[in-house]
């Protein structure tokens, strides 16, 4: 017994040395579930942030392209329409109206990181017998790789472009026969054709990007698709990827473009994402009210076997806020002992299963995120967990009779 | 001598108010000077427990008061009343009830740990002292439960006298204890008694006991029906 130590957290933690199996019990039960709780939070955090990962780095948050064009129905007067069949019509290769302009409202905004012009269209690639259509997509490489990590996934060559280079698919390279270095002709839907170099093939992890995606400059790309000083897109990343959606909402009804959102472009990813944040959520409260109440049913058999303790407590003068504080101290000491151990467990838990599960190309499933703050936050919310679940025996503790208590 | 105790006219029921309203203390008068050794006998049922629960201040009676050391109690809120009986009383139950979880020593000094909040190295000397007193210098730093009945009584007795009070309750203190045990336990309160002038109110109902304290009361349906000068003392009255 220490001078410093208040005579509350000396009674609580004799009373659960003193209960030694009981505590281990208890203990080894907040664990496991703490344990539960850490490995499923850090497991999902990795795997989800390993799916955004993949998505954003292979697109833009927010992608900026011309308003589509629409019909206008002949009128002959006002509510009579001319025309009984209005056609939709065919939606062409078109520049954002004053892309420069609009390039630099997106660079004033606090919100957005980077903004990349574009110019993308179809294109044919030809080299010898062989022909395939393409995705052209010209861009300026300093900027379009800050969004789009092609240099990571370049598997053969290298990423860095001049005006007669071009980038294309492990699959595109498959089907043309062609590697690093070799010619290939484009020719475009307008007529133009040009003769271009691969200087590097890359690997996206997906055999459609593969065989479709193709990247040159943008002043190649320009040439080819007859768009002259236009470009066809502007991709913008921003701050907080969440708010793209809110974001793109904006820039649509503040400037004359559409603004496409990753949110929007991948709703079922992204409902994927959130039925999974979802139901993390409520297992972690399922799991978090399962300890909850284990440690209320540990220190309420507490009370019962010490009511003559407390009756005898009592008798020489302890007061009933004292007596509260004895259970409340067990029950946060409980919570907070049990949430490191619990941490120790559910993150060596996670490591195993992190070096043990591999995706199919030997790759990590997911990253490994075990941020302090994680750790921080279980022991915190054990600890109030474990004062909250006390608070009942702790109020009945504090409530009983001395007369009754010490009778038994 | 100044009284220790005072009550007044203190009456006890339970059920009040509905028709199984039983009364167990019937308007009981009764002082205890500073220093007096006193008996209180009755049999099963009689009152006895329910009245030194009232004087103790852990019952309250339903009319009537309870003065200790001249403060009147009626109307003190449950804070005051757990201070008052902290500092003003002692207690000494038949079961010894030591705190297991505790040493000898520690469950001495638990009177003073809970009215300071905190230990100190004074704490520890009234501890040591009053286990000297009580022969158990060798059984300070051990548990409770591997001490034997009566020395855990003497721990208890060093436990009551921990805040120095003015009265010690002692519920059956020997009642649990085999005749050797019994006489040295009571030789034990005697002696505190005397050299400490600390009153004492014990239940007993062990007349050979009884007969060495100053008084005897006895207690029959809720009244005390008489009283006996023990073979130390002399008679006190009833009623002041």
């Amino acid at each position: 017994m220490k001078n410093w130590v208040p005579i509350e957290w000396t009674i609580g933690l004799r009373f659960l040395t003193e209960g030694i199996m009981q505590t281990v019990f208890i203990l080894t039960g907040i664990a496991m579930g703490v344990g539960v709780i850490v490995f499923m939070s850090a497991m999902l955090a990795g795997l989800q942030a390993n799916f955004i990962k993949r998505v954003l780095t292979s697109q833009a948050h927010i992608q900026i392209i011309p308003p589509e064009e629409v019909a206008r129905p002949l009128r002959h007067a006002a509510g009579v329409v001319e025309g009984a069949i209005v056609q939709r019509p065919s939606q062409r290769i078109l520049s954002i109206d004053q892309w420069q302009t609009v390039r630099t409202a997106m660079k004033a905004r606090p919100d957005v990181v980077t903004v990349s012009p574009t110019a993308s269209g179809s294109a044919l690639a030809i080299r010898g017998d062989a022909a395939r259509s393409i995705t052209l997509t010209g861009m300026e490489p300093d900027l379009y790789f800050q969004i789009v990590r092609i240099p990571d996934y370049i598997v053969a060559g290298t990423s860095k472009l001049e005006s007669d280079d071009i980038l294309v698919g492990t699959e595109l390279a498959k089907d043309l026969g062609a590697t690093v270095g070799d010619k290939l002709n484009l020719s475009t839907a307008s007529g133009a054709t040009r003769v271009l170099t691969i200087r590097g093939i890359f690997d996206l992890g997906s055999k459609g990007a593969n065989s479709r995606n193709t990247f040159v400059a943008l002043r190649t790309a320009q040439s080819l698709l007859r768009l002259i000083g236009g470009v066809t897109t502007l991709d913008v990343t921003v701050t907080d990827i969440y708010a793209a959606e809110t974001i793109a909402q904006d820039i649509s009804a503040t400037l004359p473009v559409q603004a496409d959102s990753w949110i929007k472009t991948n709703a079922q990813f992204f409902t994927a994402v959130r039925a999974q944040q979802s139901s993390n959520t409520l297992i972690r409260s399922f799991v978090g009210l399962s300890v909850a109440f284990g440690i209320a049913a540990v220190l309420i058999v507490s009370v019962i076997q010490r009511s003559k303790d407390i009756g005898i407590l009592r008798a020489m003068g302890t007061r009933r806020s004292q007596v509260l504080g004895v259970f409340l101290i067990q029950g946060g000491v409980l919570g907070f002992i049990g949430s490191l151990i619990g941490s120790s467990l559910g993150a060596g838990a996670l490591v195993l299963w992190h070096s043990a599960a591999r995706q199919a190309d030997g790759t990590e499933l997911f990253p490994l995120l075990l941020e302090p703050s994680l750790f921080i936050a279980a022991a915190a919310v054990a600890t109030v967990t474990g004062v909250a679940a006390g608070m009942a025996p702790a109020l009945r503790a504090a409530r009983l009779d001395p007369v009754e208590a010490i009778r038994g | 001598m100044a009284d220790v105790l005072a009550l007044r006219q203190i009456r006890k029921s339970y059920n009040v108010g509905t028709e199984v309203e039983t009364e167990i203390l019937h308007g009981i008068d009764l002082t205890l000077a500073a220093g007096e050794f006193v008996a209180l006998m009755g049999p099963s049922g009689s009152g006895k427990s329910t009245l030194l629960n009232i004087i103790g201040l852990l019952d309250q009676p339903t009319s009537g008061t309870v003065s200790i050391n001249g403060q009147d109690t009626a109307g003190l809120p449950d804070s005051a009343l757990t201070a008052l009986r902290g500092h003003a009383i002692g207690f000494v139950f038949q079961y010894h009830y030591l705190i297991s979880a505790f040493t000898a020593a520690e469950n001495v000094m638990m009177p003073m740990l809970v009215d300071q909040g905190r230990r100190n190295d004074a704490m520890q000397d009234v501890a040591y002292g009053l286990l000297d007193d009580v022969g158990l210098t060798r059984w300070r730093d051990n548990r409770a439960n591997n001490m034997s009945g009566g020395q855990q009584q003497r721990v208890a007795i060093a436990r009551s006298l921990a805040m120095n009070p003015s009265l010690v309750l002692a519920d059956e203190p020997t009642g649990n204890l085999d005749s050797v045990s019994a006489d040295a336990v009571f030789d034990l309160m005697r002696r505190i008694n005397k050299e400490r002038s600390t009153t004492f109110l014990i239940v007993t109902h062990n007349l050979e006991l009884a007969k060495r304290c100053d008084r005897i009361l006895d207690v029959v349906d809720g009244r005390i029906s008489g009283q006996e000068t023990g073979a130390s003392g002399a008679a006190a009255p009833v009623l002041p």
